[in-house]
């Protein structure tokens, strides 16, 4: 089990470093920083200047070095619009955010899971059909499509709740209905398939050859090997708590960190990107790290290795 | 004779109109081994699956299927669930993928034993212990806390019959128990069931497309053809001299090991469920057919004490194989598919 | 005399070894030292259970894979390297047929195109003429036109391994390797099928590698067999001398166990235990921690194959030369 968590963690480590590397390759390669940042009329005395201050004229490894050695010391940069450190300024952010997508997540599994299990159990039934048409529905939707027709019904026709804007509780329904929704579609349509998967095995079989009664097949039996394969996409779900809001964020004027990415696109603020970028495949990397050691927790065969039985 | 243990009556069984099982009547007596021999698709499997009511719903199953005079196929679910895995033990074919994966078999062996021997705790664990030992596996203690990924597919299988006994059954079900494993470890499951049935007096209902592992195991067989009995009777008797041409077919078609002989194919392939054959349903096949074969289905009647055979023609002589066919393959040999 | 179709000559092949994620990974011996000879137009049997080796030697006789150690010649020349032109050339005369005829065929595509498909890789003849040359390898293994036309879903089992067979056969190969190619098929359809072999060996010269657990079809049709037990040749003669009158105590088990109706309850020789781990061979003979006459030489020498006078080769320090089994 230690080896197992060693080898992930190990693994999880390379693929934060790849997209420092990434990030830094990227940013080096979208233009000289210098006339990026001072401007095209900037006298050459300055932005000579500029690039000392920042060691852009020493060697591109040497370059890589520093930022990667930064990076290891937190150093992320300064924001050129407001000349605050970078982390600084996307952590005040952070909190917005997971007030969305922490509710929407929990929309997404209190209603997707039970949902699938619940038609799996119900196949070919009309409760079955009418869980996978909505799901199909709410997959196949686009999040902005979703947010604009919550509002035109509940905002502008009924009047009922914010447009848009942050405050109260009120505000928070609409775009957390937005991000929820999809997912909880998503999440019904695996965890069905899955299930319906797990329920044609023929240890089921045995289960219920060896007398237990339904439920307790199902609850003993076949939710242990449906909760396998379920748990990526819950990772997934999990890993996309900073980066999933940016479109409805936008959409609702939400000030967390999907708008402030937006923005600073815009304005090419390049600090706040890569620290963004950053911090978003590292919440990805550690949900995968999270899978892969829950994996091994549900799958004995994953936790002992490759090793086949004799 | 003793009243039987299960007696199954005009069991039939379809799936989405196709039927599977055309009318089974089978007793299964106190101690006895009784063998059920047939082709893929010939319902053997369907029939006991049924009996218990292990088919997916939409299986239509009617017909009585009669344990200590109550009807299983009647009696309210948990009743049924009383059953299973108490009074019939059933285990399946591939033991892999039968046992489940993610659980130790501490678990999977102990569920039975809480459920229908009302045990818990250490008493659990001792009984568990002594199941695996009963069936030959070696380190019991330790094995208990193994996953089937860990154990082979023979253990696996031991494994799968000490859960099947570990209810103190009176019939245990076997469905294909040896297909999957190896030559040497067939024998010695073989072996396993037999010493079991003689120390518990268990009776033994043992599915399986292998005529020689019926003959060597059971004291009474059943022949399934297109989902009915076609022939029925002592082991021994039936095998040297079959009163069926389907069963008589099926023993020419075995290759042997005392020559290299040519085989005596049985032409064309199974019928159809949704377009059955007028008639016998072997007669497309079969070597004897005659016009009255086309008319009604033929019934199992008895033809010796113990013989019961579906043939319209009962009078035939099968005691010598047909004349080895000829050598060049006859095209479109299939063609009634 | 001609060059035999094949010849194996100490060929072993093992997998795994290294290094993973989890750590250093065990070396599996699956072939370990097989020597082999198929003459042309003979049939020989390779006979073993799950792990003996017996695959990875038919995939190995083909030049699917490259032994690691040891020589495979086809046709009296060296077997050339998989991918190569000169193999890709070989390929035409030899074919294999495996288990699972649904998975060996396309589901969307009728079966007559697939039968056709063998000679467009070669590039033989122009469609229309490969067209009916899949018929005529379709008539040959009897099934008719109208079958041809259909899609593998729409036949039956022992049809799908009739198809299999007409494309393994349609570029006139000297070789065919046959890989359990009757076991997943009812025993009435089996027979069907094995007397198909039977006739088209016969009428095509064809050699044959046929690989089976069962040793009553590899009876009926081979000429020799071959015994294996992890990895190595444990017995080897005429397929009659070697099933009628086995010498190794493992040959004699796997024959006792094999149940045959109408012979009625025999002394059957049960092997304790299981095949041992690939990946862990026993010392000495491989077979001894389950054999019923192992003695202490068996533990720690590896018994060497030994032909007989009468061409009958046994590796056992337990078997008795021919001269003192006739007293």
């Amino acid at each position: 089990m230690l080896r197992y968590l060693a080898v992930r963690a190990f693994r999880a480590a390379v693929t934060i470093a790849l997209v420092v590397t990434f990030a830094f390759v990227v940013l080096r390669m979208s233009g000289d920083p210098a006339i990026l940042i001072m401007g095209p009329e900037v006298p050459p005395e300055a932005l000579a200047a500029f690039r000392r201050a920042w060691g852009l004229d020493q060697p591109i490894w040497v370059q890589y070095v520093r930022y990667f050695g930064a990076i290891l010391n937190g150093d992320l940069g300064m924001s050129m619009r407001d000349n605050r450190p970078a982390i600084e300024m996307v952590a005040e952010r952070i909190p917005a955010t997971l007030a969305l997508t922490v509710p929407a997540l929990v929309l997404k599994l209190a209603v997707g899971i039970p949902l699938g299990v619940w038609a799996a159990l119900h196949q070919g039934t009309g409760f079955d059909r009418a869980v996978m048409v909505a799901a199909v529905f709410g997959f196949a939707i686009p999040s902005f499509v979703l947010a604009l027709v919550l509002v035109l019904v509940f905002s502008v026709d009924l009047g009922w709740l914010p447009s848009g804007g942050q405050g109260t509780v009120a505000h928070m329904i609409l775009p957390v209905l937005t991000l929820g929704l999809g997912g909880a579609a998503a999440l019904a349509r695996f965890t069905r398939s899955a299930m319906l998967e797990v329920l044609g095995r023929p240890y089921i079989r045995t289960a219920s050859a060896k007398g237990l009664p339904w439920a307790a097949v199902v609850r003993g039996h076949a939710l242990p090997n449906a909760a396998i394969p379920t748990v990526t996409l819950v990772g997934f779900l999990v890993g996309s708590l900073i980066a999933g809001a940016v479109v409805v964020e936008s959409v609702f004027s939400w000030p967390g960190v999907g708008r402030m990415l937006v923005v600073a696109v815009a304005s090419r603020d390049l600090a706040i990107v890569q620290c963004i970028l950053l911090l978003v495949a590292a919440t990805m990397v550690t949900s995968n790290l999270v899978v892969d050691v829950l994996y091994g927790v549900l799958d004995p065969r994953l936790r002992h290795g490759a090793r086949a039985a004799a | 004779m003793a009243a039987p243990l299960v007696r199954i009556e005009g069991l039939t069984v379809a799936f989405d109109g196709a039927p599977a099982v055309r009318g089974v009547d089978l007793a299964v007596h106190p101690g006895e081994a009784v063998g059920i021999v047939g082709e893929s698709g010939s319902g053997k499997s369907v029939t006991w699956l049924a009996a218990l009511r292990l088919l997916p719903a939409k299986a239509a199953v009617a017909g009585r299927v009669l344990l200590d005079g109550r009807d299983l196929l009647a009696l309210p679910l948990p009743e049924v669930e009383a059953v299973r895995g108490g009074r019939i033990g059933m285990i399946f074919q591939d033991p892999a993928s039968a046992l489940n994966p993610v659980l130790r078999i501490r678990r999977q062996l102990g569920e039975v034993l809480a459920r229908h021997r009302g045990l818990s705790g250490a008493a659990i664990a001792a009984e568990a212990r002594r199941l695996l030992d009963l069936v030959g596996i070696p380190d019991a203690a330790r094995r208990l806390d193994s996953y089937p990924h860990e154990m082979s597919g023979g253990q696996n299988q031991r494994v799968m019959i000490a859960m099947a006994i570990a209810g103190q059954p009176d019939l245990l079900v076997a469905d294909e128990p040896t297909t999957a494993l190896d030559v040497t470890i067939q024998a010695q499951i073989l072996d396993l069931l037999a010493a079991l049935r003689r120390e518990l007096g268990m009776a033994l209902v043992l599915i399986s497309h292998d005529l020689g592992v019926v003959a060597e195991t059971c004291d009474r067989v059943a022949v399934m053809y297109a989902g009915r009995v076609v022939e029925m009777g002592p082991a021994e008797p039936l095998f040297d001299a079959p009163r069926h041409p389907y069963t008589r077919g099926l023993l020419d078609a075995l290759p042997t090991l005392d020559a290299a002989e040519r085989l005596v194919a049985i032409p064309g392939v199974v019928p159809d469920p949704r377009a059955m054959p007028p008639g016998c349903a072997f007669a497309p096949r079969c070597a004897h057919a005659a016009p009255v074969c086309l008319g009604a289905e033929p019934a199992l009647r008895a033809t010796l004490p113990g013989r019961w055979s579906a043939c319209a023609r009962p009078d035939l002589d099968l005691a010598a194989p047909p004349p080895r066919p000829p050598a060049t393959p006859a095209p479109a040999a299939e063609a009634v598919a | 005399m001609t060059a035999p179709a094949l010849d194996l000559r100490a060929v072993a092949r093992a997998y795994g070894g290294g290094r993973t994620l989890f750590g250093a990974r065990p070396v599996v011996r699956a072939v370990d030292g097989v020597t082999l000879a198929l003459p042309q137009g003979r049939t020989l049997g390779i006979v073993g259970e799950s792990g003996s080796g017996k695959s990875t030697l038919g995939r190995l006789a083909l030049g699917l894979e490259t032994p690691d150690a040891g020589h495979v010649t086809a046709f009296g020349a060296p077997m050339p390297a998989p991918g190569t032109p000169a193999w890709r050339a070989l390929r035409r005369r030899m074919q294999m047929v495996f288990q699972d005829p649904l998975g060996a065929l396309d589901r969307r595509i009728p079966v007559a195109d697939q039968v056709a498909e063998p000679l467009a890789i070669h590039g033989i003849g122009a469609p229309a003429e490969r067209r009916a040359r899949a018929l005529d390898a379709l008539a040959a293994v009897g099934l008719s036109a109208a079958q041809g036309g259909r899609y593998p879903h729409e036949l039956s089992g022992g049809q799908r391994q009739r198809v299999v067979i007409a494309r393994a056969l349609i570029t006139d190969p000297d070789v065919l390797v046959c890989d359990e190619p009757v076991s997943a098929l009812d025993v009435s359809i089996q027979a069907q099928v094995v007397n198909l072999l039977i006739d088209l060996k016969a009428a095509r010269g064809l050699a044959m590698v046929f690989i089976s657990h069962d040793l009553r079809v590899v009876r009926q049709i081979a000429d020799r067999v071959a015994v294996m037990y992890l990895g190595r040749i444990v017995e080897e003669g005429a397929a009659e001398a070697v099933l009628r009158d086995p010498r190794h105590p493992y040959t004699r088990a796997l024959v006792s166990a094999a149940p045959a109706p109408g012979r009625h309850r025999r002394e059957r020789v049960i092997l304790s235990g299981e095949p041992p781990n690939p990946a862990a061979r026993p010392a000495g003979c491989a077979f001894h921690p389950r054999c019923p006459v192992a003695v202490a030489r068996c533990r720690s020498e590896a018994p060497a194959l030994e032909p007989a006078p009468d061409g009958h080769a046994t590796a056992c320090h337990r078997v008795t030369p021919a001269a003192e089994r006739a007293a």
